[in-house]
């Protein structure tokens, strides 16, 4: 460790023009993301506000959670297709359980006004029981994870379909929610939008877990590899569990937010956000590789992700060209961050 | 009379499939002892492990620990009970810390949370009893292989062991670093442990153990004191027949200049720095040196497989082009890889297309589709010719013995008929027998003309096949010398050359 450090450091001064360029690489995927956010400051000056940072952290929010527990599954090895549909599901349940009392269509007409923690904690249970079905599947059998959880975002847009459809006033989207709902989610405590402080809140529980417990070094070694936390008397098996028991608990959460974010939901909510909370893991150096990846990387993936699309619709850029830019990022960040392992080629 | 022993293996047999495999084997370790386990790949040390550790179950016989009879179930349950094994393929958790692999699966907390400061002490307190310098933090992809199986031996003391089984600890390691193994290993014995110590390299089972106990073909052939042995006596119960000569007769003779390397320099670490050699047709040219010299990096450079920042390669006295390793093929240059299992074997596939793969596209017809007829030949000849112990060329290559495996991949390198063989440890892991069979081999394809590098970690190995010597150390060429005229301590002197003259000496 220590000859390479100092080798590098020793190259840096003998060929610095090499070793420039070296470095430029290696952070290439920051170099080009402020890049584009000079760009657009550049362009729209009036990018740089107090009202667009406070909304590009809002709109971080829920991705982040939503992004710490697919994180975990990366960790170990894995990925979670089942991630959006866990999210509209748990955004349905949310919404279908808390609409005024005076709304025109309710899904459930005569139901007394519920306290919020009841919605919240049944959106958990439901997620946590798909996940924890997910989860099982991969240990137990030995299923890849994107098969698996690829079989379960099948299965559960079905199941989500006919709860969506059963309701009183059959198939539309859910809407009218209740006030108590609407402004926990959408207001503020002390100027601070409230969706912020849950994710920070929600952040520092992760970084805990992850760090702190049993749990966390556990997640990591099975992660790393699974043969040696075997043979070390870790329950591999009950890690697998509860790392997507975890996942489940934050899609609830996700999903729930998300509701009262939007102001409705019906059964096609949360598709595809699967895939922005991969890609803002994997630009944030989760490795699919397992057993690598930190809350701070999580964060960084997600406001990158989150002030590019932002400030690009901000400066009115094509919602197309932005597809295209986000897609050769995702690849960019990838590709760049397995050379800093493969120092061979 | 079981008191005197900590570990008592009585009777044990074993059977797969109605083949036989342990037939009444015995080993009694006393405590306070190195007990070498020795036999030819294929005579049952492994698969006894495997019983004792509970992961088959014997047939026959009974396992004693301090007297008491015992089973296990799994090496989970050995472990908490005082027996640990060490792998030759080290599993552990390498994006980890060292503080966070030695206490996996057990880690102290205090209420909620793991009590990092007390993993950190302990481990400190731990490395100081066995005299190992690291920083418990550093993450093990920052250490050497050497410097990770010191972890892994930690760990099994960490669990209070008593018994601990190393398996072929020293198969990737320098004699330095052998030296610092086997302080380790006496620590422990004076503290009353039982070692049982796999190897297959006399010079150490000799300056280590205690007593040896010897198996052939899953029978127990007896145990001696260390005292009482000699190597011809060792080699003669391993293999039932008089090897007068470990290695055979080096009737080669190299030719004019083949193949010249100038200035050769990786752009990435580790690295290589400068390096200027010439290699004479049909020359067998060793390459010594510690682990970390630069020695794969070297052969990897040269064909093509690592970026450069200067380097030119000459064949015949014309430059060529090795710049990806599917150019260095077409030159006629093959590499066979040090990590048999990692970068070598499709273990999945069978013997054909282990034989074939690199060769692949000689054997299209002209309308591009491959033909089976010429590869099935191609596969039994070579089987033949390197006589690989195998039922027939549809077996997969994993059930192969690992001298037998790099049998076929030396004879899939053959097929695309190269010049310039380049060998990385070519008989790593391989017992005796196998390892007499490969040397020959090697020896002969000189003879054909071809010109061979080999690098090795075994001193008498290199003494004992080739015709020069290069040494490296820390990536620069510390010298080359006549295998005929040098001897071990020059060669070893060689190899530190480059340690304390810079600052990049590894810790």
């Amino acid at each position: 460790m220590i000859s390479s450090e100092s080798n590098i450091q020793k190259n840096l001064f003998k060929k610095s023009r090499e070793e420039w360029k070296e470095l430029l690489v290696n952070n290439a995927i920051i170099i080009v993301i402020f890049a584009i956010i000079l760009f657009i400051v550049i362009s729209e000056p009036s990018f740089v506000s107090i009202a667009v940072f406070r909304n590009i952290l809002t709109q971080s929010a829920v991705r982040l959670i939503l992004a710490y527990g697919v994180a975990g599954i990366i960790i170990l090895q894995g990925t979670d297709l089942s991630l959006g549909r866990m999210v509209g599901f748990a955004a349905v349940v949310s919404g279908s359980l808390l609409q005024r009392a005076d709304y025109a269509n309710r899904f459930y007409p005569d139901m007394e006004a519920l306290p919020l923690i009841v919605p919240l904690l049944i959106a958990i249970i439901v997620c946590v029981v798909f996940s924890a079905i997910n989860g099982f599947v991969v240990a137990k059998f030995h299923i890849h994870p994107f098969l698996a959880t690829m079989g379960m975002m099948i299965t559960l847009y079905g199941i989500l379909s006919i709860y969506f459809a059963s309701g009183a006033p059959g198939p539309q989207p859910i809407g009218g929610f209740d006030d108590r709902y609407t402004q926990l989610v959408i207001g503020s405590t002390l100027g601070i939008p409230n969706l912020v402080i849950i994710a920070a809140l929600i952040s520092v529980f992760i970084w805990i877990l992850w760090n702190k417990t049993t749990f966390g070094k556990n997640m990591y070694a099975v992660g790393g590899n699974p043969e040696a936390a075997k043979v070390s008397g870790v329950n591999v098996m009950v890690t697998f569990l509860l790392v997507y028991t975890l996942a489940g608990v934050m899609y609830g959460i996700g999903g729930f937010l998300e509701a009262a974010r939007i102001g409705s939901a019906n059964n096609g909510t949360g598709f595809g956000y699967e895939l922005d909370a991969i890609a803002a893991c994997v630009v944030g150096g989760i490795s699919f590789s397992g057993g690598i990846g930190k809350v701070s990387g999580a964060v960084a993936g997600v406001l990158m992700f989150t002030i590019i699309s932002y400030g690009m619709t901000f400066i009115g850029m094509d919602q197309y060209f932005q597809y295209i830019i986000k897609g050769i990022i995702i690849v960019a960040a990838v590709s760049l961050d397995t050379k800093k392992y493969l120092k061979k080629s | 009379m079981q008191e005197e022993y900590l570990l008592s293996i009585k009777d044990v047999c074993k059977s797969f499939s109605g083949v036989k495999v342990l037939k009444n084997v015995c080993l009694n370790i006393k405590p306070g002892t190195i007990h070498s386990l020795m036999g030819e790949n294929g005579a049952g040390k492994s698969t006894l492990m495997k019983c004792l550790f509970g992961i088959y179950k014997q047939d026959e016989g009974e396992f004693f620990f301090k007297g008491e009879p015992f089973n296990f179930t799994d090496p989970k349950h050995a472990l908490e009970n005082g027996v640990s094994m060490v792998h030759q393929e080290l599993n552990q958790v390498t994006k980890r810390t060292i503080t966070d692999n030695i206490w996996l699966g057990r880690y102290p907390t205090k209420g909620m949370f793991v009590d990092e400061k007390k993993m950190l002490k302990d481990t400190l307190d731990l490395f100081k009893r066995l005299n190992i310098h690291l920083d418990p933090r550093t993450r093990l992809d920052q250490l050497s292989v050497s410097q990770r199986q010191m972890v892994e031996i930690a760990k099994a003391v960490s669990y209070d062991a008593k018994i601990i089984v190393l398996d072929e600890p020293t198969s990737s390691l320098t004699s330095h670093e052998v030296e610092m193994l086997f302080d380790i290993m006496r620590v422990l014995k004076d503290g009353g442990v039982g070692i049982v110590y796999i190897s297959h390299k006399m010079e150490e089972i000799f300056e280590v153990s205690d007593e040896v106990t010897i198996l052939r073909d899953g029978f127990y052939i007896g145990t001696e004191k260390i005292e009482d042995l000699t190597m011809e006596k060792i080699v003669n119960m391993m293999v039932g027949r008089d090897l007068d000569d470990r290695f055979p007769q080096k009737d080669n003779e190299p030719g004019d200049i083949h193949m010249a390397v100038k200035n050769l320099s990786t752009k990435y670490p580790p690295f290589v720095h400068d390096v200027n050699f010439e290699l004479r047709r049909g020359e067998i040219l060793g390459v010594a040196g510690l682990v970390g010299a630069g020695r794969t990096e070297m052969l990897e450079a040269i064909f093509g497989a690592r970026t450069l920042t200067s380097g030119e390669i000459h064949i015949d006295g014309k430059k060529i082009d090795n710049s990806t390793p599917h150019k260095s093929i077409n030159n006629k240059f093959a590499l066979l890889t040090e990590e048999r299992r990692e970068t070598g074997l499709y273990p999945i596939a069978d013997i054909t297309f282990n034989s074939c793969i690199s060769n692949i596209s000689s054997y299209k017809n002209k309308m591009g589709f491959l033909v089976d007829k010429q590869m099935k030949e191609d596969t039994d000849l070579q089987i033949k010719n390197m006589r690989i112990k195998t039922p027939n060329r549809r077996e997969k290559i994993r059930s192969l013995s690992g001298g037998n495996q790099q049998k076929v991949i030396i004879g899939r390198w053959l097929l695309t008929n190269p010049d310039i063989l380049l060998l990385d440890e070519p008989t790593r892991g391989i017992d005796v027998g196998a390892k007499y069979e490969i040397y020959q081999l090697i020896i002969n394809l000189a003879k054909s003309g071809k010109s061979i590098i080999v690098v090795s970690s075994e001193m008498p190995e290199l003494l004992g096949i080739t015709n020069r010597i290069m040494v490296m150390s820390n990536g620069y060429v510390a010298g080359t010398v006549n295998t005929e005229e040098t001897t071990q301590t020059e060669i070893f002197n060689l190899s530190t050359k480059f340690l304390n003259n810079s600052r990049e000496a590894e810790v």
